[in-house]
């Protein structure tokens, strides 16, 4: 593939880039951070919430840099005095209208705009204005919706459109009102959501959030461990969260080959059978038709001898193996090792040939 | 898979899942892809979106049959007929790949001669398929030059499901649809790990990486690795351990995270041969209904509570990693170990890395993986060496087994039709939200999807005189079941359709013990069923 490159500077540096990239993706491979709200690189850009402006010399006013492409010679400031300006203005409208109840929102640590606020020095808001009153959304399993935190940066929207293809969403009422809504303005589980949770994994503020993790502790307490899917063949990965010693839920992972961010609802929401009570902890013994708990020496004794028994008795191929297409790699290897050098027989197989 | 690795040597996916917003054409051949993997059916709809051409074959609207360019509702179990009759039109016309066909195949002949008598005139009334559709989309498919194919479920678990496969393979061939990127024959696993199982030998026929055990020097390597003597002849498959037990040929057996019971076809049967076993050990996570029939249940870890791998669909062997301690105080590959060594085998592994590195010594296709080149993207097998970089598209040279092989497949009718006495064809699938055995033990899906709803055509409902909510009795000549009817056309006239997830109705306690003759796969799709309004809430359970 041949690319055309361009040059031009930002911040007082020369650099070159790949022709037609946006200014913001620019100045990340010249390892500048351009603060964003509504631009994610897996969607499609909007420039809908101005945050990401910067000066281009020789134009009229600041442009939003997620939807202005590098241009021959351009000459980029990123954090010019006039853009820190407008900065926080834009930070500063955002939050006359948010409610700043970080010390109990499930989203403190890991939200966008407490970042900026954090970061551009915006503590409260110098507008005195009118504040929206939603209901908070808990009529599903999987999440919560609390439009009061919505900063309309569409992303939500975006996702549930470009990566599930379902459209469940799109921005209704204007001005003041204006909010990321299902057809009709319906909660989610009477719309034609799947519950993929897609739109979460974008969300930067605490508007959605999965319930799953709701008081189960801070973002920042929880432990991320980046594993695969057990519930399909597709082979998403996503970390699941771990506090006290407990997976407490799973959030996406950019970094996942297959799948990026997006999930299904198995994969995003299913993982709590792990910790479901019903769950077997210990070996049983059948006595009398009846299951009693045992040790794990005695478990393993006992069925040590009786499969010793019967192979003694009737031979090898009286045995014989069911290994799992739920279960590891190893775990199948293991499983066709004991099968094949220690009872001696090829009578192993899995259930689903599918 | 016995289909594909028949033609090319190799029953795995061909080509990769990020091929397919970029493919010009998917064909989809009884996948109902956005339920049963959800993720790949998103790609699958952003490639519509694109303007790729969607060609949907199946019974059932599913959602992807409803957006596509082409919905060929054929009847069930005449996927090869269909098939037939649109190589029939690619023949006739001149469309086929002949470059491909003269350099990479060999006994075209065969395939010609069979296909000469699917005329789309006889074709169209076999499947109930309309004419000019099989001309369509055999020109649609012969001329786009990025065409995917794609399959599951509906195409496997028949009576034929083998030459459905092959009978897919032969359409790619002969298209020279193969090799390149944005094409192949794209078996859609089921099961998360169902790939991985097979490549690691749990299958009576093969070791690691589909070396024959009956292969005198693939036995011996494993025999010096393992240091022992290791049996000649292939063992039993799945099917043929049930009849074993029946007979009383099988004495005991160990099952490890499966649950036959719920998710074999014919359950009745399945139950009865576990309770003749002398000694059974279940090792699970809940008490299923398969454990109730051991004399041991050895509780598991789930994917949670271990460190080890899945190999996904595409062949890409991705990390599985330990988030929290194994509940049950051990995690099961330490539980096998333990087992081996009371049985006088010691088995020196420290972690799942070792029994990797291990596997990976004695397998040619895996022997450049290691769990360090897993850490980022994991890797798409074959892989032979450490400085190989994986394989995304298989076959781009040459076929696994060198030439693939065309051949010429009859229709075969499904084993069991409806007649008068049972009138409806049942057929079973997947469901969005549930997935075997571990979705009902989530708190949130179960209360969203508590139960089953079997779906029932309008017609049918209206002389039946059931109505969406309602109860009824589904029985079959080998059991019957209870289950809620949801009336859609979603389902053609004349077919009941239900899931297999849910244990209260236990779809595979009525379906038919027909199998197929290679891989012993149950056919779940198609059997005869009749449908009875029922007042009272009951319990289910099949003829004992
Ligand atoms: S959960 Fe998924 S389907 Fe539902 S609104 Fe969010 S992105 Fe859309
Ligand atoms: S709900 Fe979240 S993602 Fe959606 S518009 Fe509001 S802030 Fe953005
Ligand atoms: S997240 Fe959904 S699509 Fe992805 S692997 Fe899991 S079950 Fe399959
Ligand atoms: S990030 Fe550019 S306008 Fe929002």
């Amino acid at each position: 593939m041949i690319m055309d490159f361009v040059k031009f500077t930002i911040n007082g540096k020369e650099v070159e880039v790949q022709a037609g990239i946006s200014i913001i993706d620019a100045a990340e491979q010249a390892g500048i951070d351009i603060p964003r709200l509504c631009y994610d690189k897996d969607l499609s850009p909007v420039g809908a919430c101005r945050l990401c402006v910067v000066e281009v010399k020789g134009a009229r006013s600041l442009v939003p840099s997620c939807v202005s492409p590098v241009t021959p010679g351009m000459v980029v400031e990123t954090h010019s005095p006039a853009v820190i300006k407008a900065r926080r203005k834009v930070l500063d409208l955002l939050i006359s209208n948010h409610p700043l109840d970080c010390l109990t929102c499930e989203k403190a640590g890991d939200c966008k705009l407490a970042d900026y606020c954090y970061e551009y020095g915006v503590k409260e808001s110098s507008f005195e204005g009118e504040r929206h009153n939603y209901a908070i959304e808990e009529s599903n399993p999987f999440i919560v919706r609390d439009l009061n935190k919505c900063i309309q940066c569409g992303q939500c929207i975006r996702a549930c459109d470009e990566w599930t293809g379902i459209h469940n969403l799109n921005f209704a009422y204007r001005g003041f009102d204006n909010k990321p809504s299902t057809f009709d303005d319906l909660p989610y589980v009477e719309s034609e959501c799947v519950f993929c949770g897609n739109c979460v994994s974008v969300c930067p503020t605490g508007a959605l959030t999965e319930r799953q993790m709701k008081h189960k502790g801070r973002r920042w307490e929880m432990k991320k461990v980046k594993t695969t899917c057990p519930f399909c063949g597709t082979g998403c990965n996503f970390d699941l969260n771990v506090k006290d010693g407990k997976v407490v839920g799973v959030t996406a992972n950019r970094a996942s080959a297959v799948n990026g961010r997006s999930l299904c609802v198995k994969g995003h929401f299913g993982w709590d059978f792990v910790h479901d009570e019903r769950r077997l902890t210990t070996p049983l013994i059948k006595k009398d038709g009846e299951f009693l708990p045992a040790s794990w020496d005695e478990a393993l004794d006992l069925i040590a001898t009786r499969f010793k028994g019967i192979k003694d008795q009737y031979g090898a191929d009286a045995f014989a193996a069911l290994s799992s297409a739920r279960c590891t790699n190893e775990e199948n290897y293991l499983v066709q090792k004991f099968t094949r050098a220690v009872m001696g027989t090829n009578s192993v197989d899995h259930c689903a040939r599918t | 898979m016995a289909g594909l690795a028949t033609t090319f040597g190799s029953g795995a996916m061909t080509n990769s899942i990020n091929e397919i917003p970029d493919a010009e054409m998917l064909f989809l051949i009884g996948t109902n892809t956005t339920e049963a993997h959800p993720v790949i059916g998103y790609k699958m709809r952003r490639a519509k979106r694109k303007g790729a051409k969607l060609v949907v074959v199946d019974p059932r609207r599913t959602e992807l049959a409803e957006i596509a360019d082409y919905w060929l509702r054929l009847k069930p179990g005449t996927d090869i007929p269909l098939l037939n009759g649109i190589m029939h039109v690619i023949i006739r016309e001149g469309l086929h790949d002949q470059d491909f066909i003269k350099e990479r195949t060999e006994n075209f002949e065969a395939l010609e001669e069979t296909v000469k008598n699917y005329t789309p005139e006889s074709v169209s009334v076999l499947t109930g398929v309309p004419v000019n559709d099989i001309y369509a989309v055999a020109r649609l498919y012969a001329t786009t030059d990025k065409a995917m194919l794609f399959y599951t479920l509906g195409i496997t678990e028949h009576v034929c499901g083998t030459d459905n496969v092959m009978s897919v393979a032969n359409l790619a061939m002969l298209t020279g649809h193969l090799g390149r990127p944005g094409t192949g024959v794209n078996p859609i696993r089921g099961q998360n790990n169902v790939q991985g199982a097979c490549d690691m030998g749990a299958l009576p026929n093969v070791f690691s990486g589909y070396q024959k055990v009956i292969d005198p020097a693939a036995r011996e390597k494993f025999e010096k690795a393992w240091r022992v003597s290791l049996p000649e002849s292939p063992g039993l498959m799945i099917a043929d351990m049930i009849e074993k037990a029946h007979a009383g040929e099988l004495k005991a057996m160990y099952i490890l995270g499966e649950n036959p019971v719920l998710t074999d076809p014919n359950s009745n049967h399945v139950r009865l041969g576990l309770e003749n076993l002398e000694f059974l050990v279940v090792q699970e996570l809940f008490l299923t209904e398969t454990a109730e029939y051991a004399d041991v249940i050895l509780p598991a870890a789930s994917f949670a509570e271990t460190d080890g791998t899945f190999t996904s669909t595409e062949r890409r062997v991705q990390r599985v990693r330990k988030a929290i301690e194994p509940l049950p105080g051990m995690a099961n590959w330490q539980v096998i170990i333990e087992l081996s060594k009371r049985m006088g085998y010691p088995m020196d592994y420290t972690s799942p890395e070792e029994v990797w590195t291990e596997m990976a010594s004695l397998t040619p296709s895996l022997a450049g993986v290691s769990y360090h080149r897993l850490e980022a993207k994991g890797v798409q097998w074959p892989c032979p060496n450490s400085e190989h970089p994986g394989t995304p598209v298989l076959h781009t040279g040459s076929f696994t087994r060198g030439k693939g092989y065309f051949q010429g497949i009859d229709h075969i009718p499904p084993g069991e039709l409806p007649d008068q006495e049972y009138p409806l064809l049942l057929s079973t699938g997947r469901i969005l939200y549930h997935y075997n055995v571990t979705t009902p033990y989530s708190a949130g899906i179960q209360s969203m999807w508590p139960e089953e709803a079997s779906e029932l055509n309008p017609d049918d409902a209206a002389r039946l005189g059931v109505e969406t909510g309602d109860k009824v009795k589904v029985a079959s000549r080998r059991g019957e079941c209870v289950t809620n009817i949801l009336v859609t056309d979603r389902v053609p006239p004349g077919m009941l359709w239900m899931s297999f997830h849910y244990k209260n109705s236990p779809a595979n306690a009525l379906t038919s013990a027909a199998l197929d003759p290679v891989t012993k796969t149950g056919e779940y799709k198609v059997c005869a069923v009749k449908v009875e309004k029922i007042q009272e809430v009951g319990t289910c359970g099949g003829y004992m």
